[in-house]
C-alpha cells in the first residue's frame, strides 16, 4: 500500500520554551485505520492540526496525497481531508443539522441542486434524516458527532481523522460512531485515522501508533501493543479489557499464552482449555 | 421568559408562514409607517380589519397575540391616560386642576390605543410566524443593495447566523455556572445592588472564557471545512419571492393608498 500521508523530519513548537515535535517522522498508508495513542499533552491533536495546515510547522515537509503542504495546496489538501474534533459543541457552525451538513459544501460552492441532494444522501446515512429541522441545542452528543461526520462525508474526504471524537460522548453513543465510521471505511475505501485515549478504539485499527512527549514510541499492530502491557502502564495508558482478564485468570493459574486474543479468540481458549481439562 | 411573546417563534404552515422573510419585514415596517399616517375613525378601522385578517392568516391563536399585549399593558394605560389628562380641545367634559378632560383628549387617547395595539399586533405576526434564522436572512437580503458601498453583508449574516445558533449553548452554559458557582456558595440574586453587582463576577468571567474557547474551537473547525471568507460561498438556505408575497404587497399598497386618501 502507498503512503497517503508522510510527515518527514517535522519540527513544531507553540511557543519557544516547549517543542511539540522535534524531528517527528511518520506515515500513514492509503485505507488503513491507524490509531494514534498516548497521554495528553502528547502532541496527539497537535499532529492532526498540523496535517491539515490548520497549525504552521517550522521545519520538515509534510505530504498529503501526493500534495506537499504549502499555501498554494492547502485547499486541495483540505478537501481530502475531513476531521471530526472533540466537542460536538463547538464544530455544529450551521444553525440546523441540514444547514451545518451543508456548510462544507457551501465553502466548497457547491450549486444549490446538488447541496440538496448530497444532504439528504448523508444525513439518511448516518441516521440523522429526521432530525433535518433541529436546532443543536436540542440534540444529543452522539446526534451532533453524527451530524459533524455526515458534514464531513458530504464533501466526500479520502481521509478522517477523529481527533477524541467519542471522548464526550457515552459507552453506547461512541460504540454507535465507531461502527458507523467502519461501515463508512469499508464502503467507500477512507483511511482513517483515530487519535484516541480509548484503549477499545484503538484495539480496532490496523496499526497503532504510540506519541510520547512529541516522539514515536512504538509503531506496530494493537496485538503487539497490547502484549507489552508493561510499557502501555508505563506511557500512562490502560489495557484493553481483554488483556486485563487475561492477566487476571493467568493469576488464577489459568495457562492463558501471553499472545494478544481479542474477546472472540480468548472466548475460544477458554472453550477448548475447558473440554480438555 | 415564557410570558414574553414578543420574539417568540411558533413553527407552523399557515399562508404568512410560508411567505418569504424579507417581504414580512418589509410588510412590517411598511404598515408601521401608514399606522402613523392614519388620524380619523375609518383609517384606523382599515387598518384593524387588515390586521385581524394577518391574525387569521397566520393561523395562531388569538390568545397568543394577547398575551403577547400583556408585556407593554402598564405602558399603554400610561400613555393613554397622559394623552386623556393633557389634551386639549373640543367639549371640556371634566377639569381639575391641571387636569382636564376633553371630548377630543377621549378620542386622541383611543387612538393612541389603537395605534399601540396594531403595532405590537404587526411586530407579534413577524416574529411568531417567522424564525430568527429566517429574520436573519431577511435582513440579509434587504441589506444586499449595501454591497455596492463595501458594506460586508454576507459576514454580517454569517454572524448573525452563529449568534442565533450559540443563544441556547450559551444559556445552557450560563444555567450550569450559575449552579456550580451555587454549590459553592454564591448566592445569586440577594442582597444590596452593589453585592449582587460583586456576584455577577464569578458568572461573567467564566462565561466570558468560555465564550473565547467556543470562538477558537469553531474557527478551527470551520477552517478545516474548508471556510475561506463569507463571499465566495454559495448558499443552502434560500427564500424565494412568492405569488403570496405579492399579492400581500398588493393588499398593503392598495390599503396605504385608501388610507391616504381617507384621512383627514
Amino acid at each position: 500500500m502507498a503512503n497517503i500521508i508522510t510527515v518527514d523530519h517535522l519540527s513544531f513548537e507553540y511557543n519557544e520554551k516547549t517543542p511539540v515535535f522535534k524531528d517527528l517522522s511518520m506515515a500513514v498508508k492509503a485505507g488503513e485505520w491507524l490509531a494514534v495513542i498516548g497521554q495528553n499533552g502528547s502532541g496527539k491533536s497537535t499532529l492532526a492540526k498540523l496535517i491539515d495546515g490548520l497549525l504552521e510547522f517550522d521545519t520538515g515537509t509534510i505530504t498529503v496525497g501526493g500534495l506537499i503542504l504549502n499555501y498554494e495546496n492547502l485547499a486541495a489538501i483540505r478537501d481530502q481531508i475531513g476531521i471530526v474534533f472533540q466537542n460536538p459543541d463547538n464544530q455544529f457552525v450551521g444553525a440546523t443539522v441540514e444547514e451545518d451538513v451543508a456548510f462544507g459544501l457551501e465553502n466548497r460552492q457547491v450549486p444549490r441542486e446538488q447541496m440538496v441532494k448530497l444532504v439528504e444522501k448523508n444525513l439518511k446515512l448516518v441516521n440523522m434524516w429526521n432530525f433535518k429541522d433541529r436546532i443543536p441545542a436540542s440534540l444529543s452528543g452522539g446526534q451532533k458527532q453524527r451530524v459533524a461526520i455526515a458534514g464531513i462525508l458530504a464533501v466526500e474526504p479520502q481521509i478522517i481523522i477523529l481527533d477524541e471524537a467519542t471522548s464526550m460522548l457515552d459507552p453506547l453513543g461512541r460504540q454507535d460512531i465507531i461502527q458507523l465510521i467502519r461501515q463508512l471505511k469499508a464502503e467507500r475505501n477512507l483511511t482513517v485515522i483515530s487519535i484516541t485515549h480509548d484503549i477499545n478504539e484503538a484495539a480496532l485499527a490496523d496499526r497503532v501508533l504510540l506519541l510520547n512527549q512529541g516522539e514515536v514510541v512504538e509503531e506496530t499492530t494493537p496485538a503487539q501493543i497490547f502484549e507489552e502491557t508493561d510499557k502501555l502502564t508505563h506511557y500512562g495508558l490502560d489495557t484493553p479489557f481483554v488483556v486485563q482478564l487475561a492477566q487476571r485468570l493467568r493469576d488464577q493459574n489459568i495457562p492463558i499464552p501471553k499472545q494478544y486474543m481479542d474477546e472472540k479468540e480468548l472466548i475460544q481458549w477458554l472453550q477448548t482449555y475447558n473440554s480438555t481439562k | 421568559m415564557n410570558n414574553l411573546i414578543l420574539g417568540r417563534y411558533l413553527p407552523g404552515n399557515s399562508f404568512i408562514h410560508q411567505m418569504s422573510p424579507q417581504s414580512k419585514l418589509l410588510l412590517t415596517f411598511y404598515f408601521v409607517a401608514i399606522i402613523f399616517l392614519a388620524n380619523n375613525v375609518i383609517t384606523y378601522a382599515i387598518l384593524s380589519v387588515l390586521i385581524i385578517a394577518a391574525i387569521l392568516l397566520s393561523g395562531i391563536s388569538v390568545s397568543f397575540f394577547i398575551k403577547g399585549i400583556r408585556p407593554m399593558i402598564w405602558l399603554i394605560i400610561f400613555t393613554v391616560i397622559l394623552q386623556i389628562l393633557f389634551s386639549a380641545g373640543g367639549k371640556v367634559l371634566w377639569h381639575w386642576g391641571p387636569f382636564t378632560i376633553t371630548q377630543l383628549g377621549l378620542v386622541n387617547g383611543g387612538f393612541v390605543f389603537v395605534r399601540f395595539l396594531l403595532i405590537i399586533m404587526i411586530s407579534t405576526v413577524l416574529t411568531l410566524t417567522t424564525s430568527p434564522l429566517a429574520i436573519a436572512d431577511g435582513v440579509q437580503t434587504i441589506l444586499k443593495p449595501l454591497k455596492k458601498v463595501k458594506f460586508p453583508v454576507d459576514t454580517l449574516a454569517l454572524m448573525l447566523s452563529i449568534a442565533l445558533r450559540f443563544v441556547p449553548t450559551l444559556m445552557d452554559e450560563m444555567t450550569t455556572i450559575m449552579n456550580a458557582q451555587r454549590s459553592r456558595g454564591v448566592d445569586f440574586g440577594s442582597g444590596s445592588l452593589k453585592q449582587r453587582i460583586k456576584t455577577a463576577v464569578p458568572l461573567l468571567i467564566p462565561l466570558f472564557t468560555g465564550a473565547i474557547n467556543h470562538a477558537e474551537e469553531l474557527s478551527t473547525a470551520m477552517e478545516a471545512r474548508g471556510f475561506t471568507d463569507s463571499e465566495h460561498r454559495s448558499k443552502y438556505r434560500v427564500y424565494h419571492w412568492q405569488v403570496k408575497d405579492t399579492l400581500t404587497w398588493v393588499v398593503f399598497l392598495l390599503v396605504g393608498g385608501l388610507i391616504f386618501f381617507v384621512r383627514k
